[in-house]
């Protein structure tokens, strides 16, 4: 059980943090995205 | 008539066979009478009853396959149905007001708390990990990214996962007011939020599922097939050129596939495996999930607003599930109970948009990290 806890507190780690890591590098590149094409230049 | 009298007496001999049947009938009174996730719910309710019919020629006729087992190997197992089923919901999904306030794509992330809860708790309780981890992506409030990580893992509580992850979602009304009450007060959920959102170009649209590609192909591979998809439709419906696709994507594309899967998804739904205690438990743990996951998203904004000038209406963090739209108005309606003048549903909508992107996300990292 402790074997499987520990995957679990992986999971945990990396799992949740990953998906902060993905989503900061989305908002990023969203901001970046939305300051190069802005809607008046089109 | 000795058919009809063996089967009469293997209803009796099994009488699991009657409960499952009964079981049946209330997912079909859930879709029809509560319009609870009809799409799933009747299709499953029928396909439950079909299967637990004594000699089912469903499942095995003349010692082979029947329809059910030839559907499930093609579209389950192959994890073909909830792949195609992310083209259609990709294509329903308007990415603007998230390109608009980008900040809220975080709280996506800290809404699949109860994703990683789930499966601590469920590892306690002596799960072996791919079950654990299955047990918590019900928490995902994402039917598709649900069997599709279940699948991926090998659980053997597909038919539990899906009835929870189904059933849930469409209690979203329900579970997240109690859920969110829990952890706000009322001067919490009368804050209110000014929204000013930046002008969205269609080119940032268009580039915006092509670049969520690459970045989540980067950090998680494992996770492309789910977000790729979901990006796939997206993009035609952005793309501007081919509006016939989109359409059809959305409409004929989903139907479709939701009548294939609520059917054949019963093929995990025979008495012998779904009435065991394990399976009750898992329900209990999806429902944890979803509760835990309105709980993160509630806490992250706390969080946040300790560091703001500019306070966050923690409800908007509850609504970062990817229950798309239910839990986005399901917090504009708490919002307007607390103050009938607060107008956050934009807000909501876009990190609830921002969770639909979460939690395939998270789903392509728990099978990155198990397999």
């Amino acid at each position: 059980m402790f074997e499987t806890l520990e995957q679990a507190l992986q999971i945990l780690g990396l799992g949740w943090g990953g998906v902060f890591l993905v989503m900061l590098v989305i908002y990023l590149v969203s901001m970046l995205l939305t300051k190069l094409f802005p809607p008046a230049k089109e | 008539m000795d058919v009809l009298i063996q089967g009469i007496l293997g209803l009796v001999a099994e009488p699991g066979r009657i409960a499952m049947i009964a079981i049946g009938c209330v997912l079909m009174y859930l879709g029809i009478r509560k319009e609870y996730e009809p799409t799933l719910l009747v299709p499953m309710g029928l396909g439950t009853i079909l299967v637990n019919i004594p000699n089912t020629g469903v499942l095995e006729t003349g010692g082979q396959a029947g329809p059910f087992t030839v559907l499930f190997q093609a579209g389950i197992e192959t994890e073909l149905f909830p792949l195609l089923l992310f083209i259609g919901i990709g294509a329903m999904i308007d990415f603007g007001p998230l390109l608009a306030n980008p900040f809220l794509l975080l709280f996506g992330a800290a809404a699949q708390f109860g994703i990683f809860f789930v499966t601590i708790v469920a590892s306690l309780l002596g799960f072996d990990i791919a079950d654990a981890a299955s047990a918590g992506i019900i928490a995902a409030a994402d039917g598709p990214t649900s069997i599709f990580v279940a699948n991926s893992l090998g659980s053997k509580y597909m038919g539990a996962i899906m009835v929870a992850a189904y059933s849930y979602m469409a209690l979203v009304p329900i579970i997240q007011p109690i859920a969110i009450k829990a952890v706000t007060t009322k001067k919490e959920r009368q804050i209110r939020m000014k929204y000013n959102p930046r002008g969205v170009s269609q080119t940032a649209k268009i580039l915006f599922p092509v670049i969520i590609c690459i970045v989540a192909g980067l950090v998680a591979p494992d996770s492309l097939p789910l977000v790729g998809f979901l990006m796939f439709g997206n993009l035609l419906r952005e793309c501007g050129v081919l509006n016939n696709l989109s359409m059809s994507a959305q409409n004929e594309l989903v139907n479709l596939i939701s009548i294939l899967l609520g059917l054949c998804v019963s093929v995990k739904m025979e008495y012998h495996d779904f009435l065991q205690v394990d399976t009750l438990i898992i329900m209990v743990l999806g429902l944890l999930g979803f509760v835990m996951d309105s709980v993160g998203g509630v806490m992250f904004a706390k969080l946040l607003n300790l560091f703001r000038k500019e306070k966050i209406n923690p409800m908007v963090g509850a609504a970062g599930i990817s229950a798309f739209p239910m839990s986005s108005r399901v917090v504009q309606k708490l919002a307007t109970e607390a103050d009938p003048q607060n107008f956050i549903l934009m807000q909501a909508s876009a990190a609830n948009v921002a969770g639909q992107i979460a939690s395939v996300v998270a789903g392509g990292l728990v099978l990155g990290i198990l397999l």
